[in-house]
């Protein structure tokens, strides 16, 4: 539109109005294919419940189910691992997992062992970090991504490994925080 | 062509309907603006005639981005994009679809190029000053082009559904959940699922086909028809449309772009050619730098590769995202450095503003410049190599030195660009 015309209010009030009825019509439609990239109901439903056996899991062993697509770690506690959660209190950000309640950790395990049964520790695999799953268990000593005094959460047998690369070299604090929720 | 024989009649206006077509590009010619847009863009477009080396990038890029929408059109053919079937299907074509693996391999292999050409594009642009006014417009059209590329890298690399492509995705689309109060959701959002899943797979394979092509074709447009707008700039970073001859209005360091450049090209075309057909032919992994071997292991949604690491063109801001360590001010490390990574690549945006030197072109700088150019270069390089490693104690506090250089580099041009004393520009090209 050329400015050089007279204004003429009618008009322009049309045309504003036509714009803003326009635009609100553009965002209706808009509405629906924004909508299409949430979950559908098929993955939706893909988070019911899954029912695991765990009579055959014998102290200090993990398994691994898949849920929702993602890795649920099974952990039976030995007694020896149970009592390490007092020793390493101190050193974790997070220690009865209280922090984010909505987000993170449902209200039945809100307590240090992170669990119902302090002896069965249930968690999804899967690194809240960059959602690397971590391969651990993780021998003793020095590691690149834990430090330089990580105490063995398993009394590990499997070979070295690291963490995934891209967790990066989390601060301790973080560290602990993450073998809490992922290891203990 | 038909009009051959008879002076080409120039057509322009309504008016010209009224005399007879002698001809078919006559008749066009009356209804399309074929022989207009032919000399506009070609045969009329008067580039700077020394153009060196690194102006064989720009038509370069072009013959890529051909290459890969035809290798593209032929591998959609063949492709399944299915989680259960993805994987299997790359095989078929690699194995079974008669010719496929030289498809596929050149698609592979033209996503590395993509970027080996276009990052010497933009150091072109970057010596000889080719962003700064009036071509503002053309280097920011280009920089939209060049993230819709990363973009376009970023979702073809998930549709092999390998392990790096898998869990590559997992991590840079958890890096979206990084954003407060909205990132959780909006990482399911993107996703469309709680994890990388079938649903995932199949909206980036759309992305990738479909929706950013068409993005990349409009914005490869405005960038040419912005540099035909202002016209070519060169490696003196003079003006050539400041000494017209008097007579014919053409600038007189200029030269038509057909038959000179495109002949020039052509020889650039050959040339790139055999570097490619050879990296297609005998190394169309490039060690595991073009294709990464966990990728020839199918997507395991319950096993992380020990080493994740991106193909070699992210590296550098993936280096610079590992780089940000520290919580600051509460906020998790984490979100400073998809902060940091966001903002390396989008401080290009703002070149054409940050420099304030009197010259254009890195000819007539201060020796001054050329170092810091070369820090600025090494630091990139350095921090690309480290985005290939795991992460290590000394690789972070080099990654962490090396992002202070890179942001340092465009956050100081304002100042360091002034600094020094400059040589005399001249008045015509130099050869």
């Amino acid at each position: 539109m050329s400015n050089d015309q007279p204004d003429d209010n009618g008009r322009r009030n049309a045309i504003v109005a036509t714009s803003v009825v326009g635009g609100i019509g553009a965002l209706c439609t808009a509405y629906p294919f924004v909508s299409t990239f949430a979950p559908s109901e098929k993955a939706r439903a893909a988070g019911a419940p899954v029912e695991v056996d765990i009579a055959q899991l014998k102290e200090g062993e993990r398994m691994v189910v898949e849920w929702r697509g993602k890795p649920v770690w099974i952990l039976k506690r030995s007694k020896e691992m149970l009592d390490s959660l007092a020793k390493t209190e101190s050193k974790v950000a997070d220690p009865k997992s209280e922090r984010k309640p909505s987000e993170l950790t449902p209200e039945y395990c809100r307590n240090q062992a992170r669990s119902i049964k302090p002896e069965i520790l249930v968690a999804v695999g899967i690194c809240s970090h960059l959602g690397c799953s971590p391969s651990g268990p993780f021998p003793t000593g020095a590691n690149v991504a834990l430090g330089t005094t990580w105490a063995s959460c398993a009394r590990a047998t499997a070979p070295p490994s690291t963490w995934p690369a891209a967790c990066g070299k989390p601060s301790p604090r973080r560290t602990t925080s993450r073998f809490r929720r992922t290891c203990t | 062509m038909a009009a051959g024989k008879k002076e080409p009649v120039v057509v322009t206006g309504l008016g010209a309907l009224d005399k007879p077509a002698s001809g078919l590009l006559t008749w066009v010619d009356q209804r399309f603006p074929l022989m207009e847009n032919w000399k506009t863009h070609l045969s009329e477009y008067y580039a700077p005639k020394n153009f060196n080396f690194w102006y064989f990038f720009g038509s370069l890029a072009m013959l890529v981005l051909v290459i890969q929408i035809v290798t593209g059109i032929f591998l959609v053919m063949h492709y399944k994009p299915d989680a259960a079937k993805a994987f299997e299907s790359v095989e078929y074509i690699m194995r079974e679809v008669p010719w496929g693996w030289l498809v596929r391999y050149m698609h592979s292999t033209g996503a590395s190029m993509f970027f080996v050409v276009i990052y010497l594009h933009m150091f072109r642009g970057l010596i000889y000053g080719s962003y700064r006014k009036p071509r503002e417009l053309i280097w920011v059209f280009g920089v939209m082009i060049f993230l819709c590329l990363m973009g376009e890298a970023f979702f073809g690399y998930l549709l092999p559904w390998g392990q790096m492509s898998y869990w590559g995705a997992q991590v840079i689309v958890n890096l979206a959940s990084a954003i407060p109060v909205i990132g959780p959701d909006l990482a399911i959002w993107v996703r469309g699922d709680f994890v990388v899943g079938d649903a995932t797979l199949n909206r980036f394979f759309s992305f990738h086909v479909i929706a950013l092509p068409l993005v990349l074709l409009g914005l490869v447009a405005a960038h040419i028809l912005a540099l035909h707008e202002v016209g070519s700039n060169n490696p003196d970073g003079i003006d050539i449309k400041e000494n017209k001859d008097p007579k014919t209005g053409i600038p007189v360091d200029g030269i038509p772009f057909h038959p000179y450049y495109t002949v020039h090209d052509i020889f650039g075309v050959v040339v790139f050619l055999m570097v490619f057909s050879a990296i297609v032919f005998f190394a169309p992994e490039m060690g595991g730098y073009f294709l990464e071997y966990n990728n020839f292991i199918p997507a395991d949604p319950l096993k992380t590769p020990a080493h994740i690491a991106p193909v070699w063109y992210f590296t550098p801001y993936y280096s610079i995202l590992r780089a940000m360590v520290w919580n600051f001010f509460w906020i998790d490390a984490k979100v400073w450095g998809v902060v940091a990574m966001g903002a390396s690549t989008v401080i290009f945006f703002f070149l054409p503003w940050l420099d304030r030197s009197p010259v254009r072109s890195i000819r007539y700088r201060p020796t001054l410049h050329i170092y810091i150019y070369a820090t600025f270069v090494v630091a990139f390089l350095i921090l690309g190599y480290l985005g290939t490693l795991p992460p290590s104690p000394v690789g972070e506090l080099v990654s962490q030195i090396c992002t202070v250089i890179y942001f340092a580099f465009f956050l100081g041009m304002p100042w360091w660009s002034r600094w020094g004393q400059f040589k005399p520009v001249p008045a015509r090209l130099t050869m």
